[in-house]
């Protein structure tokens, strides 16, 4: 089988979030960045688990600058065969689409991979705009993936729910937790992921249609109101006298 | 004008799909123009969709349109917006309203705002839109430069208003493609409001100790009318399901009560449920994070704090009536 899986860069999950230019652009210093945790805790192990079982490659695309090399080495490392780099600065997610299906057309992939969103602007787009730029079918929030031949057996988030689908290779999967478990790099596969080809291409014509102006943090909550945990009674008043919720 | 898609779920209008429409109304507002809602598949009722603003309820009604399959929705979709000339398309930002908001965004060469959780603005022709980022630890408002946009609404971001009569129902006739997914079959969580729209949650972590706990979270959620949720921890041991694990990397929600219990409030909990409209949270450690991000707070046992809260409200709700 041939896969591709496509991962994001995100600030790692304790990051602290600022900005800077008034508010304009996203304070990365002093931040760590990781590969986005659905990307590689689930979509690419779930690829893995699948050229282990059936033969094959996988193959994994970022876009962004040079820094994201030390995520895509990481990905190498748990056991991707092959990286591709689109060398650009993404704003938007039709951007990131239009660049990672320019590389897969083409190539003639059976199952493409992402997570079902990434972690910073939480877009859950990517996936279903480069199903439709590949004409491919997409399943989104995937829990579980069986493959018997080229037919998918998926089971998929549905809003407190699951649905059961079947589709047949091509097609575009997002990955939600359940469908592998993380996995750690080992020495091993770091030193063989230095090996590994991870070749830049240069991003293609594409429009930002959407982009974000200006950020905000939310506003400060005051101080922690403290309830008698004798007197629940009083909770209760509160959260329907005062806050209003019940 | 302004095109809402309204999903239905066994023959009635989901609460997200009202909220739409709701905003697409006031989306219309913005833009001096009208609100339309479209249905897909076998429904009836539809000019219910005008007392939350709708003036026009189209329909395509292919029973074909029962199985949903993004790339064919994507497909009837972008067809009505052209035929009926919407220029801005809204989504709820709901499982199938992710899975094909982006392919509409590709096909009607769209800016898209995907989780938006305001009314669009427009000032000096820029139409501007905000959404969460960052897992909910910040905002960002974007702009949009196409001439058509895409946007779909984060749950529970404006409350649904009614007001209007019924709507004038359409019926349209579109080319519907042949599905390539096929779906076996749906198992939804029975008689609980799903997590992405509950306006009310109990959820618990790891101070409940062990899974045979739960009795008195479930009796609690219960009596409240509430949907049970867990923190990681909780759902990576197995002691709960996995569709019930909130935070930066299970779900984020934004419920109007987040009753959190035995939970310490690591960054990455907080980072799905800190935009709840009142957060509570009960724990014995009087230095538990979460106190920092909560309005109200019991500090105590749990197992002593909770079983007392059901009394609470019990006796609340019958003097409610």
């Amino acid at each position: 089988m041939k896969l591709l899986v496509c991962v994001s860069k995100t600030p790692e999950t304790t990051a602290r979030i600022a900005f800077t230019n008034d508010n304009t652009a996203f304070d990365s210093s002093g931040v760590q960045y990781i590969m986005n945790p659905y990307d590689e805790w689930y979509a690419l192990v779930r690829a893995l688990e699948l050229k282990e079982a059936n033969g094959g490659t996988v193959t994994i695309i970022n876009v962004g600058p040079a820094a994201n090399d030390t995520i895509i080495r990481k990905g190498l490392a748990i056991g991707a065969d092959e990286a591709i780099r689109v060398d650009a600065e993404p704003q938007s997610a039709l951007y990131v689409a239009r660049q990672i299906a320019e590389y897969a057309r083409g190539e003639d992939f059976d199952i493409v991979f992402l997570g079902k969103e990434s972690i910073d602007y939480n877009g859950a787009e990517v996936g279903a705009m480069v199903a439709e730029l590949l004409e491919l079918p997409f399943v989104s929030h995937a829990t579980k993936l069986e493959m018997d031949g080229n037919k998918a057996m998926i089971v998929a988030d549905i809003d407190g729910g699951d649905a059961r689908l079947e589709v047949d290779t091509p097609f575009v999967i997002s990955a939600a937790k359940g469908l592998a478990e993380q996995r750690i790099p080992n020495m091993r596969g770091i030193m063989m992921a230095k090996r590994k080809p991870l070749k830049v291409v240069e991003p293609a014509a594409a429009e930002d249609l959407a982009v974000s102006v200006r950020f905000q943090l939310p506003p400060e909550k005051g101080d922690v109101k403290l309830v008698d945990p004798e007197n629940m009674d009083e909770l209760v008043r509160l959260l329907h006298e005062e806050a209003k919720v019940i | 004008m302004v095109l809402v898609l309204a999903e239905t779920q066994k023959g009635k209008f989901k609460k997200a799909s009202l909220e739409a429409v709701t905003y697409g109304n006031k989306t219309a507002q913005v833009l001096g123009t009208d609100c339309a809602a479209l249905v897909l598949g076998p429904a009836s009722g539809l000019e219910e969709l005008g007392k939350y603003g709708a003036s026009k309820v189209y329909h395509v009604p292919d029973a074909g349109l029962d199985n949903f399959d993004s790339q064919v929705y994507a497909a009837v979709i972008s067809q009505v917006a052209e035929k009926t000339g919407a220029t801005v398309i809204v989504f709820s930002h709901s499982a199938l309203g992710k899975s094909t908001a982006g392919r509409v965004a590709v096909r009607m060469n769209a800016g898209s705002v995907s989780g938006a959780n305001t009314v669009p603005t427009l000032e000096g022709g820029a139409f501007k839109v905000t959404k969460g980022v960052f897992s909910g630890k910040a905002f960002a408002e974007y702009e949009i430069k196409s001439d058509i946009k895409v946007l779909s609404l984060m749950g529970n971001s404006i409350p649904v208003e009614s007001s209007g009569g019924p709507a004038p129902v359409e019926e349209l006739s579109v080319e519907v493609p042949a599905a390539r997914v096929t779906v076996k079959s749906l198992e939804r969580v029975e008689g609980t409001t799903p997590l992405p729209e509950a306006e009310l949650v109990v959820s618990a972590g790891r101070g409940m100790k062990g899974p045979e706990n739960w009795g008195i979270i479930e009796e609690l959620a219960e009596v409240m009318g509430a949907t049970t949720a867990c923190s990681r921890p909780v759902a990576d041991t197995g002691w709960r399901p996995h569709h019930e694990h909130v935070g930066q990397t299970g779900i984020a929600i934004r419920p109007n009560l987040y009753l959190a219990i035995g939970i310490s409030g690591a960054i990455q909990h907080l980072a799905g449920v800190n935009n709840s409209k009142t957060i509570v949270v009960i724990n014995k450690d009087p230095e538990a994070p979460f106190f920092k991000a909560a309005d109200y707070g019991v500090v105590g046992d749990l197992f002593e704090v909770v079983p007392r809260l059901t009394e609470a409200m019990k006796k609340f709700k019958a003097e409610q009536g």
